[in-house]
């Protein structure tokens, strides 16, 4: 596979959202505005990476039998230095996306990825791998944002083009799984068949 | 009064499934069949209340006093592998008949973000029932553990039984699977925002 693909297939071929359907409780709370769920998918992007670094390089020195606990510390620890970093420079972020900062623990993507790709592949494959399905991710999660946002409250990025409050519900809950279940509908007619 | 109030804002008002979000992935992957359902529903109850009661013991004899808050991510998640792996030995020694019932939901429920989501909100989160913002202490982080859990499992049951009947049905092919599933809860979450502003 070339080093081009593995960046381009998280966006289609294996997106994380809309194909492997992993990851759904941030996709879900965080994409309440487009610029949440950019900010959600850089932080994962970033934890992903470098967890797919790491774990490429020790794979081959940790025992099968206790992998799973030592690829989770090897998470939580870039989860905790992502989580410090933000609160030192992007403190309002961090306030924003508040709980689902640490659960990038438990983001089934991460440990996804290092379990299938990182622990098999050279150290440039696994980083690759890690971008190609961080962007899948943060692309699907604005795409989410950008939709409620429009709908919930008439603007994009913030910038309001649609006078009114609009549709509230699509800001609370039940708009996220609506939005989510439509987004895939249209996934699966138009763009997973190529 | 007050436990009434946080069972009630639990189960109903801020749903862990419905209002928070956490814990969808296994709540999206074992609702195809009621039975498994209300095994996994078990499981995950027992575990969260435990878990919560553990590492909110943890937080404030052993975190707190040492100036170590900034690890709690990492301690809590492995404190939460080592219960679900030590609740695993211990049912499959004492109890074989309920490990026959929940056995292959243990392993799954670590990497089930509702359990680490309850844990770190009770000790990280002001909680306002009634009176003035407060922390929770031990018994109400154990109420609430419990309380939520139980709100887990009945949008969890519930779920389960429409998307038996959602299997009968004839459905347009792109909505087939997933997507239907997702429009269903959107509108099972419409009915619980009903219960907003109750407490």
């Amino acid at each position: 596979m070339s080093k081009w693909s593995l960046i381009t297939k998280g966006l289609i071929k294996d997106n994380p959202t809309f194909v492997l359907v992993l990851g759904m409780c941030p996709t879900l709370a965080t994409t309440t505005s487009a610029m949440n769920g950019l900010e959600m998918g850089l932080a994962t992007l970033f934890v992903l990476v470098l967890s797919n670094i790491a774990i490429s390089l020790i794979a081959p020195v940790v025992p099968d039998k206790v992998h799973i606990p030592v690829y989770i510390v090897v998470i939580a620890t870039f989860v905790t230095v992502l989580q410090l970093l933000m609160q030192a420079y992007v403190p309002y972020v961090y306030a924003t996306l508040g709980l689902f900062i640490p659960l990038i623990v438990v983001n089934c993507i991460v440990l996804g990825r290092a379990e299938a790709y990182a622990n098999r592949h050279c150290v440039l494959d696994s980083a690759l791998d890690g971008i190609g399905i961080g962007i899948g991710f943060t692309l699907s999660l604005t795409v989410i944002g950008i939709v409620r946002e429009i709908l919930g409250n008439g603007s994009i990025f913030g910038c309001k083009f649609i006078p009114g409050d609009g549709i509230l519900a699509f800001v609370m809950a039940p708009g996220a799984f609506m939005v989510l279940g439509y987004l895939m509908v249209l996934f699966n007619k138009y763009l997973k068949k190529q | 009064m007050e436990f009434f109030l946080i069972i009630i804002s639990a189960i109903f008002v801020n749903n862990i499934l419905l209002a928070q979000f956490l814990g969808i992935c296994p709540f999206l992957g074992v609702s195809n069949k009621l039975s498994t359902a209300v095994g996994m529903s078990g499981a995950v109850c027992f575990v969260i209340t435990l878990a919560t009661v553990v590492t909110y013991l943890i937080n404030s004899y052993l975190l707190v006093p040492f100036g170590l808050e900034f690890l709690q991510t990492i301690a809590f998640i492995l404190v939460i592998a080592a219960l679900v792996q030590t609740v695993e030995i211990v049912l499959k020694k004492t109890s074989p008949s309920l490990y026959q019932a929940l056995g292959i939901f243990l392993p799954l429920i670590t990497t089930n973000c509702a359990v680490l989501g309850v844990a770190i909100t009770v000790v990280t989160k002001q909680f306002t029932f009634g009176g003035e913002a407060h922390m929770l202490n031990l018994g109400q982080a154990a109420v609430y553990a419990l309380s939520t859990s139980v709100g887990y499992g009945l949008a969890m049951i519930l779920f389960a039984g429409l998307r038996e009947h959602l299997a009968q049905n004839d459905v347009p092919e792109s909505f087939r699977g997933l997507p239907i599933a997702l429009v269903t809860v959107s509108i099972m979450a419409m009915a619980f925002l009903g219960f907003s502003g109750m407490v």
